[in-house]
């Protein structure tokens, strides 16, 4: 698609206009996920497995049935059989069938006339378990004693003799390592492993479902894909797609843990047992033991670099575990985990593995924090033994335009050369550090997504523009909408309104994933504004009696195209707008597609810290993020990717993680256990937008939500080797992991 | 279990309400008044998205039992703005995108409205400080800092 932007002035974009949505968000009027309510709604509640692994013999309800206020039970025996591949998977992961997989697992749901009733009534349900042994960390998972989650869940990849618990297994690369790693002057091997962290939305998952006996229903849920979630819950309780109808509120927050469904099909098959609408709201610490957080990852890296810093050869076999189900990114990290570098002789193996944790989901970038981890933290100990600087030898193996990537193609315009380059120039580079700081530097990338979009643009009757997209809208995307529709139309920003559409209402859309809203629904926006503006020529042109191409479009106005064209006085917007109903009926566009040209973001950040050589505890004193968004289209949201990516992978370095006890239980499922960074642990969050823009958006444009997550957790880690002077390669590094480290170092 | 019946002051007027006595504020807040701009994120008053103020203090509300709430002052994001007019703090959230999904936006505002009625100019350290009760996952705070130290600036300009 050609790119527009470079020779076309903005008159809308890179401004920062207030957010369409701003007053009902400020004013507590905005309606999330629990905000919603029906009449005659009930309350729905789920029972959970309080084990990580054990038999479900029997469930009886008989008591809780005969509560006051109680409506209906329902167990996996309320859901249809026979289901196949992912949907059994999510079948399997909202009720469990015959064993519980997780600490958490959902055994049974009970709607009744109130909350407290709902909860009270799961007490008098009878639950009959067979323990059995279980296993949550993924090596021990890969053991030859480890207990077997599930037989029969590995697909074709996986080998002759590896263990059940394996279910998917790869290998990728090209040249001659050996020959590699035999051209470095250095080369280390290292293992590494990072913990699972949660996505750590603010709002709980939350849902209303209405589901009838004639297999039509409704449902109104806080959700990154209302699409998907109609897909995942047709599947689950065996209903035609088109016949249930999504709504999606406001979402508080998703990160890629809102994109499958835990509540939404329970809720509806409350709902068809009880005839009555059925509302599901999570709490914190069902969220943090049954939705679904990120993998944890063990990881042997091993990489070559000759005394001038190129680095000769790079291997790595990451094994992660996604849960009870297949599903752990361990594709995205081998594909990603040397994308930044130009390496000839390269080799990356890795294992989707089981245990018993809750079933892994989405979460900002998934699969490349955790490679980046690894390689990233490896590179700077290269860099340390041969005395290079960090910034330079990245340069000096940066990828660019041309190179052919680790994973395969060749790359089209990126920006990392701009990112360290930015980097290295910024004052916080040079900025002496005191005892016990440390700095550490380090780069990442995402390589974004397109997805099935579709969006329509009407125009009103006073020549305002309604554009109507799929993607929620989960951190300003509708003013970001609004700016592609205001400079395609060449009108106000405040003359736009976008709205976030029903699944009844436009054809499929992907969620709001993959960096691809401001992508991939505002290419959508842009085409279908270019077919209305063309709509709109037309009806000039025959207003005037003159061909449609004789007329040009220009800030708002049909013009005729030239002097040949013929002498017209220009038309507005609106002086068409207020002609249409009798000029050939109301004017829209609409644009489908899956568009491919979503560009990859690179980004390279500095951190500089303080170790507490008492505690172990680490204090964040300056942190920059630079990275590429092709064209920031509302720069303030852009740096608001930046920060929040950066602080959530913060989080994830020093503090985050799941705690398993010995019994296989979550101990930390509430927010003050499971510690994400607050306001004083941090400072300010410097940024630097770089623009190299993506010639495959009419503007530009790259998604720039993800890759902010990916260089923290080698930064940190970096910085605290700079600071302490050990290496650490388990994350997270909270005060007592560091504190250890310390007095080991003596 | 018998209901207990409350009367209460929500934002300047007088409500009733039957609730629970297990029920929380947040719980009749949202349930019974039909106010649903305080929210519960975690329910265990870490994370603040409940927060309202009670006889003038900054509470999470889910932490106070709706029964508590008998014959006091409560004030919640529904009560920041006046008429049409918004609370500086409301209006330097919009303007520096201090917010991104908005979930803990109504808790924050209250919270560092708070904040300013006790301490018109507090530096950044105290604002991260006072402000540590309330998680923004979205954010990494930092529009959020700038946003209430210019509406400080701005208050103590206008006074």
């Amino acid at each position: 698609m050609a790119l527009d932007s470079d020779t076309q002035k903005f008159k809308y974009i890179g401004t920062r206009p207030d957010r369409p949505d701003g007053l009902d968000k400020v004013t507590g009027r905005a309606r999330f996920g629990a905000d919603f309510s029906m009449p005659g709604m009930l309350h729905g509640a789920i029972l959970r497995s309080p084990h990580a692994h054990a038999k479900i013999l029997k469930i009886d309800a008989t008591k809780a049935l005969a509560l006051n206020g109680v409506k209906a039970v329902v167990t996996r025996a309320d859901f249809p059989t026979g289901l196949t591949g992912e949907d059994w998977n999510i079948q399997e992961n909202v009720m469990a069938g015959e064993k519980a997989l997780y600490d958490g697992h959902a055994v049974a749901a009970v709607a009744a006339t109130s909350q407290l009733i709902a909860r009270d009534a799961l007490k008098l349900i009878e639950v009959e378990y067979e323990v059995l042994r279980h296993v949550t960390d993924v090596d021990e998972a890969m053991a030859d004693d480890a207990p077997v989650i599930r037989e029969g869940a590995a697909d074709y990849s996986v080998p002759e003799g590896m263990h059940p618990n394996i279910v998917r297994y790869m290998e990728s690369g090209r040249g001659d390592l050996e020959a590699g790693f035999a051209a470095a002057d250095l080369v280390l091997e290292q293992s590494y492993k990072t913990e699972a962290a949660h996505q750590g939305y603010i709002e709980p998952h939350a849902c209303v479902g209405q589901l009838g006996a004639d297999g039509k229903g409704e449902l109104w849920c806080c959700t990154q894909g209302h699409w998907f979630v109609r897909q995942m819950c047709t599947a689950v309780l065996g209903l035609e797609a088109t016949q249930l109808r999504v709504t999606p509120s406001e979402i508080g927050g998703g990160f890629g843990g809102k994109t499958t469904v835990f509540i939404d099909p329970v809720a509806l098959a409350l709902s068809r047992k009880a005839n009555r609408p059925v509302k599901i709201v999570m709490s914190r610490s069902e969220v943090l033991r049954a939705s679904g957080p990120t993998s944890s990852a063990s990881m042997d890296i091993k990489m070559g670099m000759t005394r001038d810093g190129k680095i000769t050869a790079a291997s790595g076999t990451f094994r992660m575990q996604g849960g009870a189900f297949p599903g752990a990114p361990v594709d995205v990290t081998t594909m990603l985990a040397f994308a930044n570098y130009d390496i000839a002789d390269v080799h990356h193996i890795g294992f989707d593995v089981m245990t018993n944790r809750p079933k892994q989901a989405a979460y900002r970038a998934p699969g490349a924090p955790m490679g980046a981890f690894a390689v990233e933290s490896m590179l700077d100990e290269l860099c340390r033994q041969l005395r290079l600087d960090p910034i330079d030898t990245r340069l000096k193996n940066a990828v660019k335009e041309g190179t052919r990537a680790t994973f395969g193609p060749k790359f089209p315009p990126v920006g990392l050369i701009e990112t360290l380059e930015a980097a290295k120039a910024h004052p916080q580079y040079n900025t002496p550090l005191g005892p016990n700081q440390g700095r550490g530097v380090a780069s990442g990338y995402w390589m974004n997504w397109g997805g099935e979009t579709s969006a329509s643009v009407a125009i009103g009757e006073d020549g305002t523009v309604q554009v109507s997209i799929g993607t929620p809208d989960i951190g300003g995307s509708r003013a970001s909408m609004a700016l592609m529709a205001a400079e395609a139309f060449g009108v106000p920003y405040d003359n736009v309104r976008v709205n976030i559409a029903d699944t009844g209402t436009l054809g499929i859309n992907e969620p709001t994933h993959g960096s691809r809203a401001t992508f991939a629904s505002g290419l959508a926006t842009v085409e279908a504004a270019k077919e209305a503006i063309g709509k709109l020529c037309k009806r000039a042109a025959d207003k005037w009696g003159i061909d449609a191409e004789a007329v040009t479009w220009e800030d708002g106005f049909a013009k005729p195209s030239g002097p040949n064209a013929g002498e017209f006085p220009p038309l507005s917007i609106a002086e068409i707008a207020a002609e249409m109903g009798s000029t050939g009926g109301p004017i829209s566009g609409h644009f489908e597609s899956s568009p491919d040209g979503f560009g990859g973001s690179f980004g390279t950040h500095i951190v500089d810290l303080e170790v507490d050589p008492e505690t172990g505890r680490s204090t964040i004193l300056r942190y920059l993020v630079v990275q590429d968004a092709g064209k920031a289209i509302h720069p303030a949201y852009v740096e608001g990717q930046f920060q929040g990516g950066a602080v959530q992978g913060i989080g994830w370095a020093l503090n985050e993680e799941y705690i398993y006890g010995a019994d296989g239980r979550l101990q930390n499922p509430i927010f003050l256990d499971y510690r994400v960074p607050v306001a004083s642990d941090l400072p300010m969050i410097d940024t630097i937008i770089v623009e190299v823009p993506n010639p495959g958006h009419p503007y530009g444009v790259r998604g720039v939500g993800e890759t902010g997550i990916t260089p923290p957790l080698p930064a940190v880690a970096n910085a605290v080797r700079d600071a302490i002077g050990v290496r650490m390669t388990q994350l997270p590094l909270t005060p007592p992991r560091v504190l250890a480290a310390i007095k080991g170092r003596g | 279990m018998s209901k207990i019946h409350v009367t209460t002051t929500v934002n300047g007027d007088e409500v009733e309400y039957l609730c629970d006595p297990r029920e929380t504020l947040l719980d009749c807040l949202r349930d019974r008044v039909g106010l649903t701009g305080a929210k519960e994120g975690c329910g265990t008053g870490d994370c603040g998205a409940c927060s309202v103020t009670l006889d003038g203090r900054l509470v999470c509300s889910c932490l106070v039992l709706g029964a508590e709430a008998e014959g006091k002052e409560v004030t919640t994001i529904e009560g920041m703005a006046t008429g049409d007019t918004l609370h500086p703090l409301q209006r330097k959230f919009i303007e520096h995108a201090a917010l991104q999904c908005g979930i803990c936006t109504p808790g924050i505002l209250v919270a560092a409205k708070a904040l300013l009625e006790k301490n018109p100019d507090p530096t950044e350290t105290e604002m991260r400080y006072w402000l540590a009760g309330n998680l923004c996952r979205c954010t990494g705070y930092d529009k959020i800092i700038r946003a209430v130290m210019d509406a400080a600036q701005e208050m103590r300009e206008a006074s």
